[in-house]
């Protein structure tokens, strides 16, 4: 009698338990999921509106559209391409970003190398330098750098081709600090003992550097392309700043869209199809290596 | 067309080959010099194309808008501290560094808060990766381009009329006034800050969600079996454990915060009091031509970054003392 009793209260007690924890789930889930959805909404929203015909964007709010009748189009980004600029600004952006992507993972593979397997005095300080410039804010640098390669200096930027050269360069020198923390964080994690055995192998740096350390270190790089692409691909400062708002010839795809928002006061649908443009390129390199996205954020949690 | 095309194949073909060239052409130099010394001379030649390029870019420019900062616009004769009175006592800057500092405390508190709480949700649910992927979604995206998604969200259109706007569309259906969020100060800062807090968020959440994975479970489960509440295991354990990640996002944020340029100037170009300390720079540098102004302005922001690079510098020596 008792001990069914006792059952009895356990039993109630676990099933309200149960129930508690079934609430829970409900609010966790609940909470996960609006807030996934909070984050959406404004992307979808974007996309949505820049496939409808204009005058339904500026009557009605894009989420009407889901319902029927449905009416999609893409004349808005026929008429972006053919119209405003945008595909060339496509192609500029392509030109300005691939140099810059390559060029300092070079350079900060080499010195990372340096850093990683070679002993010489400074060494330390010369890091320790590396990790305050990873917070050095670029507005620092620019009025000493438009004296030396504007009209007054070397005369690169602006309109020319040299322009390009001028921006390539210039974030080579702004992703430096993050690009050599990173690689050298990785390169100095390495297995001691291949390097070593290639040493009395009697291989030289050049081999030890291009057949094993950068074989090995491929993840991190992967991980470094993919940062310094979204970060060039995505830049408007230093553009600004380098190439300036007026090159129409020159413009990447941040300056254009930039420039089509504030002139295109009522043709809004243009500038949706644009700004989806512009994201098209991240968002399928996003997706394709998140994985590697995700470790280049975790193994450089410093950068400024 | 086909020039450019032309240049892009020597670019990618190019450049790569130049750059391994570089390499082996200085271990080719090397190869006579007697042992000892390269030793000393190569570790130099590999970081020489890094350390100009660091040079020329980053610290002789800073150095130099030190002394610029000092200057008049033509950059010629030394003003003494005039630059920075004028930054003092400009309503323009001023209005732009209280901006900045709401930047500061709101992007910081949000973006680390909601990383935080984010990270610990779905470390919960199976669809864990899913969910995280669409949170970080926005750090892909240019600023430009959130300044744009955001710019519809915030849309207003007259009471009466249908909106176009997600946000005001939500306000009208319960019943409240369309909003000019863009337009009215000071909330329109906030409003700013938020799409910041909307690209900023799953850049915390990834670097928490990995210190997080990093706690041992059997900890939390000791915790748990001797009667802690989830709310006293985060408070007493994943919380404490966590700090040092937080501190890594929470300078991150902070810096994001002092420098916040591309949202301000898609969004509103700062005006409506939406101004920031670099889009005010900017404005002095090709609106007015005042370079002196302008390295001032930058100044000011380099030595409010400094605690933040001392922190780094400290928090590197002490990882380098445990390795």
């Amino acid at each position: 009698m008792t001990a069914s009793a006792a059952t009895d209260s356990t039993t109630i007690v676990a099933n309200r338990g149960r129930r508690t924890i079934r609430w829970r789930r409900l609010l966790l889930h609940g909470a996960v999921i609006g807030l996934v959805v909070i984050w959406l909404l404004p992307t979808i929203g974007l996309f949505i509106n820049s496939v409808r015909p204009p005058i339904d964007v500026a009557n009605s709010g894009w989420w009407t559209a889901l319902f029927p009748p449905w009416d999609f189009t893409i004349a808005n980004y026929e008429q972006v391409l053919a119209r405003n600029g945008i595909a060339n600004a496509f192609v500029n952006s392509v030109l300005i970003t691939l140099p810059a992507t390559i060029i300092p993972i070079a350079v900060a593979s080499f010195a990372a190398y340096a850093f990683s397997w070679m002993h010489f005095r400074g060494r330390d300080w010369i890091f320790v330098v590396l990790v305050a410039l990873l917070v050095i804010p670029l507005q620092t640098t620019f009025v000493p750098l438009l004296t030396l390669l504007g009209p007054k200096g070397i005369h690169l930027l602006g309109a020319g081709p040299g322009a390009f050269v001028a921006v390539w360069l210039a974030h080579t020198g702004y992703g430096l600090p993050f690009a050599i923390f990173l690689v050298t964080g990785y390169m100095r994690g390495l297995p001691k003992e291949v390097f070593e055995s290639a040493a009395i192998d009697g291989a030289g740096h050049a081999s030890a550097f291009f057949r094993l350390a950068l074989p090995m270190s491929v993840p991190v790089l992967a991980a470094l392309a993919i940062f310094q692409f979204l970060f060039v691909w995505n830049d408007l400062l230093v553009a600004l700043m380098f190439i300036g708002a007026q090159n129409a010839g020159n413009l990447p795809l941040t300056i254009a869209i930039a420039n089509l928002s504030t002139s295109l006061g009522g043709d809004w649908q243009l500038l949706m199809a644009a700004a989806f443009i512009s994201m098209a390129l991240p968002l399928v390199v996003f997706f394709a290596l998140q994985r590697y996205f995700v470790r280049g954020i975790t193994g450089g949690a410093v950068k400024g | 067309m086909d020039t450019r095309l032309v240049a892009a194949i020597l670019i990618v073909v190019g450049l790569p080959a130049f750059l391994i060239g570089y390499i082996l052409l200085i271990e080719t130099l090397l190869r006579p010099v007697p042992e000892r010394w390269q030793g000393r001379i190569r570790p130099w030649l590999w970081l020489a194309p890094a350390l100009a390029f660091l040079g020329f870019f980053l610290v002789y420019p800073t150095f130099n808008t030190i002394v610029l900062s000092f200057q008049d616009r033509f950059s010629k004769a030394f003003v003494g501290l005039n630059n920075y009175a004028y930054f003092l006592s400009n309503a323009d800057t001023l209005v732009s560094l209280r901006n900045n500092v709401i930047w500061l405390v709101l992007l910081t508190a949000l973006a680390v808060g909601l990383g935080l709480l984010i990270a610990v949700l779905v470390d919960r649910v199976r669809y864990e990766p899913a969910a995280k992927s669409v949170i970080f979604l926005p750090l892909a995206i240019s600023f430009v381009g959130a300044g744009i998604i955001w710019r519809f969200v915030y849309d207003y259109a007259p009471p009466g009329q249908p909106q176009t706007g997600l946000l005001n569309a939500a306000v009208t259906a319960v019943g409240f006034q369309p909003q000019t969020w863009l337009q009215d100060a000071p909330t329109n800062t906030i409003a700013l800050i938020l799409v910041a807090v909307w690209i900023w968020t799953g850049f915390c959440m990834v670097i928490l969600s990995a210190a997080l994975k990093g706690i041992s479970v059997e900890l939390m489960e000791a915790a748990r079996v001797d009667g802690a509440t989830e709310l006293q295991v985060f408070r007493g354990i994943t919380l404490p454990l966590l700090l040092p990640a937080i501190a890594v996002v929470a300078t991150t944020m902070v810096i994001t915060a002092l420098k916040a340029f591309d949202i301000v100037y898609v969004m509103t170009s700062g005006n409506f009091d939406t101004n920031v300390i670099a889009n005010q720079m900017y404005k002095e540098l090709f609106t007015n031509n005042q370079p002196g102004r302008a390295s001032a302005i930058a100044v000011v922001l380099l030595v409010l970054i400094v605690p933040v690079m001392i922190i780094n510098i400290r928090r590197f020596r002490e990882q380098e003392a445990i390795r």
